[in-house]
């Protein structure tokens, strides 16, 4: 197994499809909430020639929730949309990974996750690939 | 001059209920589903979105169902839920440098590095009704596949770079001006020009960049790229102490290449216009870049010709579409006062021109 | 973060804040009204109405100032978890909290400009005792005169001169909150 870094993880149970975060936690540890799952805004920047200074670009919504477990252990989560369900179950995953319960969320939900993520991407990049542009040469300007 | 009336309730009631009604149309027909407005509306989806300038599928979808397609109605209803929101936090700048690209292309650089790739666009079609659409049931076939490198696409215009042909935008870490937060202000910053044209009206945005184009303030623009592809959003997390991706948007990007022969200040290089939007929005991009590019001419030392694009104001002003429509409509609102002492006005100016012209016949 | 700042906010935010915020717009709009404030447990030593407008009125966009013993680890981290806020010196401060000796010279504080004269800072000041004797006020929202028991009368004087510059007062103490706007003439009795 390839060992995630938690910014890592988190991401990844950020991007993840709400509906499939649902399947694989079936059963939800209990926690108490630090902060309820809460719905806002967060300002997107771009940077002016793609590398000059920011500039604010839009805002985009997203739910935010921190969870502590039984034993005391802190889980955050800020997930992308409106999903109070995704950012309760983000933030509970990031609690679990610093458990000794690590290794098994790590094989039951974060490995399923980054492969159909990884195919996900691959599938998509592979129909933009297709339509790269093969250039043929017809006619140089040289007389022959 | 604005007065208090009474009265209407029942009306705007019964009014409320019969556009309910209209917005269902015949229920004899499928109601629209918003989940198949966000797949297949997507590109009307990504346009509120864009002026809405709030990145959230669903909403967008949702207010095009309420709105009856009406899209500036739809940004208007996006822009209101927006204030309801709390703010959390500003995202670190997207690296558009690692977009996962599902279009590249440039009109200068024929063999750019990584290639020229189409993606899923309206340019190659020819523009004939296709009535299979209009029967239902048709499976799509599968799009074909063929093996993509990993590496991501690296800017176009990174190649001119190399030989000092074109101009530079060094990063700086200033806190770029925030116009839904404190009043725009002229002259604005080109952050703050970025952000209004952002979130600008795509019809009147592709009328000022044409209009450089035909002459009024021209540029010279070439595509030098456009790519549409997703980036991640990072945003520092203050009790973790350090940043995490909390999504992914869709953005289109659009950098032009505009030839400049150089002035007082600036020696004969390549300069650039900007344009990034939310979703697919190829067309509004390239405007954006456009009169991007025109509104720099006092930084470029260029001459102002009195072009509308050039004008700051005229541009930033009117740009915003929900803005425009709400002063544009309010007039059909009821102005029974200020009417009436206009009529009065007129009915007084009348009967002294009428005096005075009886008392020159005599 | 320290352990206490994950904790203490509101339970139920939207409710929580906008009840607070229509006791804080109570007390701003009628000076000298003596209103409670409940719903958070901010880490000692911030009483809890300070907590309360705080996490009411606090986002990543109004940066907030900690003067005096409210200036620690405890209470920094539990303002930043909570609201977003950036933590700030005096003189970009739109919130700015602490004992009215701490906050001293008040003339730090933003009065905001001719054009834009909200762009000025709120004072929180904890108090010992908050009760409606001492100072006379009187102004907008006050029928007649009101009192309240204020640290001082000069400095509200001078604020009051600037109008429509000036910074707003809110004064705390345990769950009780009053409210002091620039608008407010105030009286040595």
């Amino acid at each position: 197994m390839t060992a995630l870094s938690r910014p890592d993880w988190m991401g990844l149970l950020a991007r993840a499809p709400a509906d499939r975060l649902a399947q694989l936690l079936p059963d939800e540890p209990q926690a108490r909430f630090l902060r309820p799952p809460e719905i806002g805004t967060v300002m997107v920047r771009g940077r002016i020639g793609a590398t000059g200074g920011a500039f604010n670009l839009g805002e985009m919504t997203v739910t935010r929730c921190s969870v502590q477990l039984a034993d005391g252990v802190v889980g955050h989560a800020h997930v992308q949309g409106r999903s109070r369900d995704h950012a309760r179950r983000a933030a509970l995953i990031d609690a679990l990974m610093q458990t000794d319960r690590a290794s098994d969320v790590h094989t039951r939900i974060l490995a399923p996750l980054a492969a159909e993520e990884a195919a996900r991407r691959a599938t998509r990049a592979a129909k933009a690939a297709a339509t790269k542009v093969e250039f043929f040469t017809l006619v140089r300007g040289e007389d022959t | 001059m604005y007065v208090a009336v009474k009265g209407g309730e029942r009306a705007i009631d019964n009014a409320h209920a019969f556009l309910a009604e209209e917005r269902r149309g015949d229920p004899a027909v499928a109601e629209l589903g918003t989940d198949q407005i966000r797949e297949q509306l997507r590109l009307a989806v990504n346009r509120v979105m864009a002026e809405g300038s709030l990145y959230d599928p669903d909403l967008a979808a949702l207010a095009i169902k309420q709105a009856r397609g009406d899209l500036i109605e739809a940004v208007f209803l996006i822009r209101a839920y927006r204030t309801t929101l709390p703010r959390f936090g500003a995202a670190r700048p997207v690296a558009t440098g690692t977009m996962a690209c599902t279009r590249r292309i440039s009109a200068t650089f024929k063999d750019a590095p990584g290639g020229q790739i189409l993606g899923p666009t309206f340019d190659y079609t020819h523009r004939l009704l296709d009535f299979k659409l209009a029967a239902e049931g048709g499976a799509v076939p599968d799009a074909p596949m063929q093996p993509a490198p990993s590496a991501s696409l690296p800017h176009i215009t990174t190649f001119l770079n190399r030989d000092g042909l074109i101009e530079t935008a060094p990063p700086t870490d200033d806190t770029p001006p925030d116009l839904t937060r404190e009043p725009m202000e002229l002259p604005a910053s080109r952050a703050l020009r970025l952000q209004a044209l952002s979130r600008g009206d795509e019809g009147f945005l592709l009328s000022l960049a044409y209009s450089t184009q035909r002459g009024y303030g021209r540029t010279h623009a070439f595509v030098g790229e456009l790519r549409i592809g997703t980036v991640a959003v990072e945003l520092d997390i203050p009790e973790l102490g350090f940043a995490v991706e909390i999504g992914e948007v869709e953005l289109t990007e659009c950098e032009t290449v505009n030839q400049f022969k150089g002035s007082k200040t600036e020696p004969p290089q390549f300069t650039r216009g900007y344009g990034l939007t939310f979703g697919q929005t190829e067309r509004k991009a390239i405007a954006m870049s456009l009169v991007d590019r025109a509104l720099r001419w006092q930084e470029l030392g260029e001459d102002h010709t009195g072009a509308p694009a050039q004008d700051e104001e005229f541009v930033l002003m009117h740009a915003d579409n929900v803005q425009a429509t709400g002063f544009l409509e309010h007039i059909k609102l009821p102005h029974y006062v200020d009417f009436q002492s206009e009529l009065e006005l007129i009915r007084k100016l009348r009967a002294e021109v009428m005096a005075a012209q009886a008392e020159a016949a005599e | 973060m320290t352990p206490d700042a994950l904790t203490g906010g509101f339970p139920d935010a939207p409710r929580n804040a906008a009840r607070a915020f229509r006791a804080i717009l109570d007390a701003l709009s009628r000076p000298g009204e003596i209103v409670t404030l409940s719903g958070a447990t901010p880490p000692a030593p911030l009483s809890q109405a300070a907590g309360v407008l705080v996490l009411t009125l606090a986002d990543s966009t109004t940066p907030v100032h900690l003067a005096g013993a409210t200036d620690c680890p405890a209470l920094r981290d539990w303002i930043t978890f909570h609201t977003g806020a950036p933590l700030v010196g005096a003189a970009d401060a739109a919130f700015a909290i602490g004992r009215w000796d701490d906050l001293q010279p008040v003339s730090r504080f933003a009065v905001g400009t001719q054009d834009y004269p909200d762009r000025s800072a709120t004072l929180i000041v904890e108090m010992p005792g908050l009760a409606a004797s001492g100072s006379a006020l009187s102004g907008p929202g006050i029928a007649g005169t009101a009192l309240l028991s204020l640290p001082e009368t000069e400095a509200f004087l001078l604020n009051n001169s600037l109008f429509p510059l000036g910074y707003d007062c809110f004064f705390t103490q345990g769950d009780s909150l009053a409210g002091l706007p620039r608008s407010t003439q105030v009286r040595a009795v």
